[in-house]
């Protein structure tokens, strides 16, 4: 078989990838010690970046794309898929992270967005891309610009899982909307929320998102893992979650197991028990406005 | 009473060989979601899907799920992670494999997810070559004498059978070819 012969950076190769993280947990890491708690845990990916949510916002200042030196060092230490964080519309921190060898970018409002009219064009990658969205339709323009996964955006880095609850339910009951009405009915609700008619009919006949659609952004405890995939999550990233807690290995294998049994209360109260304590969380009603993440990239 | 097929539901692209496999039985077998060790013994057949090895390796300890799945005594068709899995040996430590099919299998053979890619792939049994998508993909770098190859690319071994056992390297359940598939049911039905 001559190499020519071969198609890389398909739209199936992408949503396929994502696909294999179903059922998983992506979690931060910030160096390859973590990578490897991470893996020994039973993650199915990493995120590899420079500091994890939680600190992003005590640092304030611009977020930026992490050191390829460190997820360099990340994708040597594990034999799992490594993710990394690109800004929003920064195309060449996405070039170099493709360049580097991570199997997903993540396009994340989590790091100071490059640019604040367009997201990058994402079909050009051989890469698949993520990306984050509060409801239908920033996740329909997303996918529209290349994105092979979907997760709700959550916010980030508080440890309050009340607005990835907030951005899964809205996602959910749009599809719900859309399955009752008519197609005129659906040709004005794409126009509505500015998303492409053909992806609007797609999510209407699935009932669901044509991606694997995970939830993000406030994920603290195991339990709130569970509560993401009984609301429909096809998995969870963990950002602060773990290794901000007080114990980060038994609370990583406890939010695996968790994602694993998310429909039975038996074992997630045992994998709940004497975790320590979680991450410090943050009321989002406390936060400013140019505090939140999630108001970036629409 | 049909075909009973299981697809192991720990981790990975599950509702995916649900629906080829619900497909390619059209109407004669019924195909459920395994999570518990209790619904394995009474399978015909048990998918393993693709996902990521190490977790799922993880996972099937954590559910008591080992012993059932060595033991199961109907045929395994496993994908991608799934193949990795039921090899007697693994050229990484971080899995401890089933044992279904005398083969050594390599991860990532390919490498990372840049270099996964489609090809047609002939297959031994099919009269056309199969369009496969590899992604992450591992390779079988050695066959014991009951292994049987049925399809190879340049760098390996993609595809083989033992008994009534199949595994690919690479995902017949992407892409909406279910002849692979259906070439398990007929195997189950000769050895069964």
């Amino acid at each position: 078989m001559k190499l020519e012969e071969l198609k890389f950076g398909t739209e199936l190769i992408k949503r396929g990838f994502a696909s294999m993280q179903k059922g998983g947990v992506i979690m931060d890491v910030v160096n390859a010690d973590q990578a490897r708690i991470a893996e020994e845990a039973g993650a199915v990916a990493v995120m590899a970046l420079e500091r994890v949510p939680a600190d992003i916002r005590k640092m304030g200042g611009v977020a930026r794309m992490a050191d390829p030196q460190i997820i360099a060092e990340i994708i040597d230490a594990v034999s799992i898929p490594v993710m990394g964080k690109v800004r929003i519309g920064h195309m060449v921190e996405a070039q170099v992270l493709e360049a580097v060898g991570v199997d997903m970018i993540d396009e994340s409002e989590v790091l100071t967005p490059a640019d604040e009219e367009y997201h990058i064009e994402k079909t050009k990658f051989t890469v698949p891309f993520v990306c984050g969205a509060r409801n239908l339709g920033e996740a329909l323009r997303r996918i529209d610009e290349g994105a092979a996964m979907i997760r709700t955006k959550g916010e980030a880095g508080t440890g309050n899982v009340v607005e990835a609850v907030r951005h899964m339910r809205a996602i959910m009951g749009e599809i719900r909307q859309l399955q009752g009405m008519s197609a005129q009915e659906r040709m004005d609700r794409a126009r509505t929320i500015e998303a492409p008619a053909a992806l609007v009919a797609e999510c209407a006949r699935m009932g669901r998102l044509p991606t694997v659609n995970f939830s993000a952004g406030g994920i603290a405890t195991p339990a709130d893992a569970a509560l993401m995939m009984q609301m429909g999550a096809d998995g969870v990233f963990v950002g602060s979650g773990i290794f901000l807690s007080r114990h980060p290995e038994r609370m990583a294998r406890a939010i695996v197991e968790a994602v694993n049994n998310f429909d039975d209360p038996g074992v997630l109260a045992r994998v709940s028990r004497g975790l320590g304590e979680a991450m410090p969380g943050i009321d989002i009603h406390t936060l400013r406005e140019d505090e939140v993440l999630q108001y970036r990239g629409r | 009473m049909g075909v009973r097929i299981g697809v192991l539901a720990l981790q990975g692209d599950v509702s995916e060989h649900i629906l080829a496999f619900r497909h390619a039985l059209d109407g004669a077998g019924g195909v459920t979601a395994v999570r518990h060790a209790g619904d394995i013994a009474d399978l015909d057949g048990l998918a393993i899907p693709g996902g990521e090895s190490t977790t799922i390796c993880r996972l099937v300890d954590k559910n008591a799920m080992r012993r059932p799945i060595e033991t199961f005594e109907g045929g395994i068709f496993a994908t991608c992670a799934g193949m990795v899995l039921v090899a007697v040996a693994v050229d990484d430590p971080r899995i401890t494999p089933l044992g279904h099919i005398d083969m050594t299998v390599e991860r990532n053979a390919f490498g990372r997810q840049r270099e996964s890619f489609e090809a047609d792939v002939p297959i031994t049994g099919l009269d056309a070559p199969f369009h496969a998508v590899f992604i992450r993909a591992p390779a079988v770098t050695r066959v014991g004498p009951g292994t049987t190859v049925l399809g190879s690319v340049d760098r390996g071994i993609v595809a083989v059978r033992s008994g009534p056992h199949m595994a690919l390297a690479f995902h017949p359940e992407l892409g909406g070819d279910t002849r692979l598939h259906c070439m398990f049911l007929e195997h189950l039905q000769d050895t069964g």
